[in-house]
């Protein structure tokens, strides 16, 4: 089961990594999608109790929310906005993977230095979690599209219900079911709002939204 | 106890019933009923002395619904529900115009809403509630002051009237958080023993924070605003009534902390001087008429708080006669205020409801189309003036024999005494100058203007309000002497004892001076009865004014308002900074000239405009963080997010 729990991690880990250094925005939705499905397994895997209702049904939901529903979502506004590629980001790909490994190994510092890591496998666990938030943060930040920007903020929660699973074990349901909610919503909104964005103004780039302060 | 709680169930449920089912006369009928019954809950304190109280646990942290209708709650709650029914009354009629253009429900709710705040305001023992109340009354009076919102001035007056009051309502957020910090409760009762030097600072606190409302200058920078904005009514209410609760929540907070050092007095003397003076002046280079009532309103607030600060330095001093002639002086003045005011803010609202206009410059004659009117607003000019036998002079008379008494009883109170006699003289003669110049180009002489050929005279329901304010101000001026009892009861929770009055001649006084007005106002009957009876059977002619021999006189030749002030304005010109723009004719064959002139407030020209453009120069130079980049903000969230956790665990 270890063995399985550190596959799952390695390969949060290289999603994340094709995350910051992908540009084709399908294959982007494509990667969260498995990142998702991934991290909503976990759960199932982490804790060596028996498996209760309760805890299939939530990776369940997780699955069927980040692994399914999310990536039709933006798979659909994309059709709709009718764009193919991240074009000319703020930092280009190569430093973008530089700049992951860099954040990978700073995961690994933080964790180290925060002295709440834990034995085992959960050593992993926790860095790996940092690391998906931080790639969730550096995508919303190095990014155009409105598009690539709500798949920062998904990953970045899939960071933070790794963080919760290594930290806290078994999240509570109620937590664990909101962040869910809120992120559903948040994508739903976002999804709605770039159709209308892309509408109105013929493009999805965040950055030339800046003509629209004040 | 039971009849205020009437009466404010149904001012809110009416209010709600007028606003959801889109009925005037509910909110009409229901201002009016509440009205009478909020009458009925200040009857028994006012007569008896007797204060009834009512404390119900609330769920707010600090808060309880504790009422008290004290004396001195229930002498604000007369004027309120006076002024407030009338005012509504007369809205049936002025608001007829707005009918057919918008809902008016809504201001029924807002106005009903506002007296009942009021009510509560006067009457919560509790800062939570306190504050609520407070909160209430200047979000419904903005809402009724934005009433014409599509006109960019209301909307400019309202955001100045809902920001200068928000200032005023933090310095009084932290006066009851101080206040009860010390006290360990919110409740009124429980405020005080504090050392000199807070009870000084929260005694400044109180005076900028309810002066805010009051309008002492030059904290006063709203009201010339907001007043001409709101509709008449409105602005009599707001007038009349509402920049007295800042008074009262002076008064209520001077209770609590106690008599206090002398400089309170002389600072509240000092405050209504310059508040009195500057005020009539202002109101002397107006051109809109609510405007110059609105000035004059900071001019009778200035006179007020002169009263109360003699009355203070009574306190202070230990001179009891002062105490008592000074607080009633200025209390009187106050409940006078209240009915002239209005009655004059009802008058200038159905001069514009008629004429159209409110520009002074524009209007002439209208007492031969408005004679009711007319002779409505020259009596509550003349009770404004203070002069007798209206009530104006009576609360101006008791202030004064109370500067005249300090001034004889301690000699180092001359000073105060003759600086208040002398303040007093010199506001009742320009108010006179002001009001002349407003009622004689309003109501006298010919029309300025053309357009204002087709005026006639207001509705029933838009003059029987004047006519009970009219009336009220008559039987105040007459009845002064026999409400000596009332005013004991009145001024026992300030601190003046019954018959503190002895020895200050005061009653003696003005029920010699009520009997020669009698007797004048009798002669002056009979005399008008005797030419009436000459006249009778002659036939009456009517021929134009005195023309100096002018064949051909038109109605441009006449004074104009600004005329008429000129001498008064040039001769203050240092104080009123009046800016004309002059364009003389030139040439052998002159073609037009043209004279403009404008008084800017000074208090928002030199002191509140600089400093706004001070605070916005500062907050300028933080424009670059808002870049509108949104990925620049959430880096910048992340770094200072990371630089925390650093910075917390490193």
């Amino acid at each position: 089961m270890n063995a399985w729990s550190e596959l799952i991690l390695i390969l949060v880990i290289l999603t994340n990594l094709l995350l910051v250094g992908g540009n084709r925005l399908t294959g982007l939705i494509r990667f969260a999608a498995v990142q998702g499905l991934l991290a909503g397994l976990l759960p199932l895997l982490a804790h060596s109790q028996a498996l209760t209702a309760r805890l299939v049904f939530l990776a369940a939901l997780a699955v069927a929310l980040k692994g399914v529903a999310f990536p039709l979502l933006l798979g659909r506004a994309l059709r709709e906005a009718d764009i193919r590629r991240e074009v000319e980001p703020f930092v280009g790909s190569e430093f973008s993977i530089f700049v992951g490994i860099s954040l990978l190994a700073f995961s690994f510092w933080l964790s180290e230095w925060l002295g709440i890591a834990q034995a085992g496998w959960l050593r992993l666990m926790l860095p790996v979690g940092f690391f998906t938030m931080m790639t969730g943060l550096f995508l919303i930040i190095s990014r155009h599209k409105a598009l690539t920007q709500v798949l920062g903020y998904l990953v970045m929660e899939n960071g933070i219900f790794l963080l919760g699973v290594a930290l806290v074990g078994e999240v509570p349901f109620i937590v664990e079911l909101g962040v869910l909610l809120d992120a559903f919503v948040a994508v739903f909104v976002m999804g709605i709002a770039i159709h209308h964005i892309n509408r109105e103004f013929n493009h999805m780039d965040v950055h030339l939204m800046a003509r629209l302060k004040e | 106890m039971a009849w205020l709680l009437l009466s404010l169930g149904i001012l809110l449920a009416s209010g709600l019933a007028a606003w959801v089912l889109r009925r005037e006369s509910i909110g009409l009928a229901g201002a009016l009923v509440g009205c009478a019954a909020g009458l009925a809950s200040a009857a028994a304190p006012l007569m008896t002395g007797r204060s009834c109280a009512l404390s119900l646990p609330w769920s707010v942290p600090y808060g309880s619904f504790h009422l008290e209708i004290d004396a001195l709650s229930a002498f604000f709650l007369l004027p309120l529900f006076l002024v407030g029914a009338l005012s509504a009354v007369y809205a049936y009629g002025y608001l007829a115009p707005y009918r057919k253009s918008q809902p008016l429900g809504r201001t029924w709710f807002f106005y009903n809403a506002l007296v009942a705040s009021m009510a509560l305001v006067v009457t919560a023992r509790n800062a939570v509630l306190f504050l609520t109340a407070w909160e209430a009354m200047a979000l419904t009076s903005f809402f009724l002051v934005v009433f014409e919102s599509e006109r960019k001035d209301a909307r400019e007056a309202g955001w100045s009237y809902l920001v200068a009051g928000h200032l005023g309502t933090a310095f009084l957020i932290i006066l009851f958080v101080w206040l009860g910090s010390r006290a360990g409760s919110l409740e009124f009762e429980r405020f005080g023993n504090l050392d000199s030097r807070a009870a000084g600072m929260l005694f400044l606190l109180a005076l900028i924070g309810f002066g805010t409302k009051a309008g002492f200058f030059p904290l006063h920078v709203w009201l010339p605003e907001a007043h001409p904005a709101a509709p008449s009514h409105v602005s009599a209410l707001m007038s009349g009534v509402m920049i007295k609760m800042g008074i009262y929540g002076l008064l209520r907070i001077y209770i609590c902390l106690g008599p206090g050092p002398a400089w309170w007095g002389w600072l509240m003397v000092a405050v209504g001087v310059v508040s009195g003076v500057l005020g009539v002046l202002f109101a002397l280079a107006q051109s809109d008429l609510k405007r110059l009532l609105a000035y004059s309103s900071v001019e009778n607030i200035g006179i007020i708080a002169l009263g109360l600060g003699l009355g203070m330095l009574g306190r202070s001093l230990g001179i009891p006669a002062l105490a008592a002639l000074g607080f009633a002086g200025g209390l009187l003045h106050l409940l006078n205020h209240a009915l002239f005011k209005s009655l004059l803010f009802l008058g200038a609202g159905a001069v514009a409801h008629s004429a159209g206009t409110r520009d002074i410059e524009h209007l002439g004659g209208l007492a031969k189309a408005m004679p009711w009117t007319a002779g409505f607003f020259l009596l509550g000019a003349v009770a404004i003036c203070g002069l007798p036998p209206l009530n104006g002079f009576v609360g101006e008379f008791l202030i004064l024999l109370g500067a005249y008494h300090g001034a004889c009883a301690v000699g180092h109170l001359a000073a105060a005494g003759a600086a208040a006699i002398a303040a007093i003289a010199l506001i009742g003669g320009l108010a006179a100058a002001c009001f002349t110049r407003a009622f004689g180009i309003v109501f006298l002489g010919q029309p300025r203007r053309r357009h204002t050929e087709s005026i006639h005279e207001v509705g029933w329901s838009m003059r029987i309000p004047m006519a009970v304010l009219a009336a009220s101000c008559v039987a105040i001026g007459l009845g002064a002497p026999w409400l000596f009892a009332s005013a004991d009861r009145v001024l026992g929770p300030l601190g003046v004892g019954a018959g503190s009055w002895a020895g200050s001649g005061a009653r003696g006084c003005l029920l010699g001076l009520t009997l020669l007005w009698a007797g004048l106002l009798a002669v002056a009957l009979a005399a008008a009865g005797f030419r009436r009876w000459l006249l009778g059977g002659r036939p009456i002619g009517e021929g134009g004014t005195w023309d100096c021999g002018y064949d051909r006189p038109s109605e441009r030749m006449q004074y104009t308002a600004s005329s008429f002030a000129q001498p008064l304005i040039s001769l203050f010109a240092p104080v009123l900074r009046t800016r004309r723009e002059l364009a003389t004719p030139t040439g052998y064959y002159p073609g037009p000239a043209d004279l403009a002139t404008t008084t800017p407030d000074i208090a928002s020209r030199r002191l509140f405009s600089p400093a706004y453009e001070a605070m916005q120069a500062l907050l300028a130079r933080f424009r670059w963080l808002q870049h509108g980049y949104l990925q620049l903000y959430v880096l910048q969230l992340a770094v200072t997010l990371l630089v925390l956790l650093i910075w917390k665990l490193g």
